[in-house]
């Protein structure tokens, strides 16, 4: 019983830290990073440039929800 | 060595930042219900993030494969940095209320001044307290830590660049006493917010099989790039805000 309200406690802490209140963040770094992984296996220099512009890109669309919320 | 250099001031600037929080609740505790309690439970808070470090620091780096903990790490350091980022650029625009120490302070000595004490010397709601505060604010410090001195090879510059931040913010608390929002928590979290994102976007990039041109300069540039991008954000939103201000006031 103990034990499962800690793993509930301890599950709910690294969902606040990670998904908080910005799950647009989590679900679009875990979409660049594989598609970073699959651009790379083929086109290498693409991956350099297409990674961090897809970075900015989520930072923008993030921000436009921010406003929205605000 | 650029790497080295960037990655201490990420670890300083990003515990300074946590500590600045849980500094407030230290002092308000410590003025409202006794230093002891504070400074015991603020001491045991931060030995037992040191134990967390110690633990899984050296257990990571022997059992986890490095690619997979770049990836791992990456992905973790840029969520981390976002998120930062986000609330910074929001805050200093104006379309998000600032981080106000005072206020929290205001809060938390009212919610304390309302418990009454037990009739032991130590009082148990300002350990505990002051215990959580620091403990809470500290685990970000620890995943920093874990994740950008594991990444870079460089645990114990980073521990050290921790430890030296938060010496220097206790140091700066006692000076400046109840002064905390003096201190320009915004500026320190976008920076750092600047250079998770950075470390991210390389290790995380490394750890899926990128090459980055240029191997460590590689992170001046893409700082340089996140950082544009945040400038030419918070100056046109900052605009945008002042356009939507005076309109409603006409």
């Amino acid at each position: 019983m103990r034990l499962g309200r800690w793993l509930t406690t301890f599950g709910r802490f690294w969902w606040e830290f990670i998904v908080g209140d910005t799950p647009e963040v989590a679900l679009g770094v875990a979409v660049i990073v594989v598609a970073g992984w699959l651009i790379a296996k083929s086109a290498q220099a693409a991956a350099v440039v297409v990674v961090p512009l897809a970075i900015i890109a989520l930072l923008l669309a993030s921000l436009r929800r921010g406003l929205r919320a605000n | 060595m650029t790497g080295t250099v960037l990655v201490a001031l990420a670890v300083f600037g990003a515990s300074a930042v946590e500590m600045v929080e849980a500094l407030t609740i230290v002092m308000a505790v410590g003025f409202t219900r006794g230093w002891r309690s504070a400074l015991e439970g603020s001491a045991l808070a931060v030995l037992c993030l040191a134990v967390v470090v110690a633990a899984l620091g050296p257990a990571l780096i022997h059992y986890v494969p490095l690619n997979v903990l770049r990836l791992v790490v990456g992905s973790l350091l840029l969520v981390l940095g976002l998120q930062w980022l986000r609330k910074a650029v929001l805050r200093a625009s104006g379309y998000k209320a600032k981080h106000d120490e005072d206020a929290i302070y205001g809060r938390e000595v009212e919610r304390l001044s309302g418990v009454s004490r037990s009739g032991s010397r130590r009082d148990a709601t300002g350990f505990v307290i002051s215990f959580k505060g620091v403990f809470l604010e500290g685990m970000e410090v620890v995943m920093i830590v874990l994740t950008l001195g594991l990444s870079s090879g460089q645990l114990g510059a980073a521990a050290a660049a921790a430890a030296a931040a938060v010496l220097v913010v206790g140091g700066v608390g006692v000076v400046v006493a109840r002064q905390l929002s003096e201190v320009p928590e915004n500026a320190m979290k976008m920076g750092v917010g600047l250079m998770l994102v950075t470390f991210g976007t390389f290790w995380g990039g490394e750890g899926a099989g990128l090459q980055w041109p240029g191997v460590d300069l590689a992170l001046l540039g893409l700082l340089a790039l996140y950082g544009v991008t945040t400038w030419v954000s918070v100056t046109l939103l900052t605009r945008s805000r002042r356009q939507l201000g005076a309109a409603e006031a006409a």
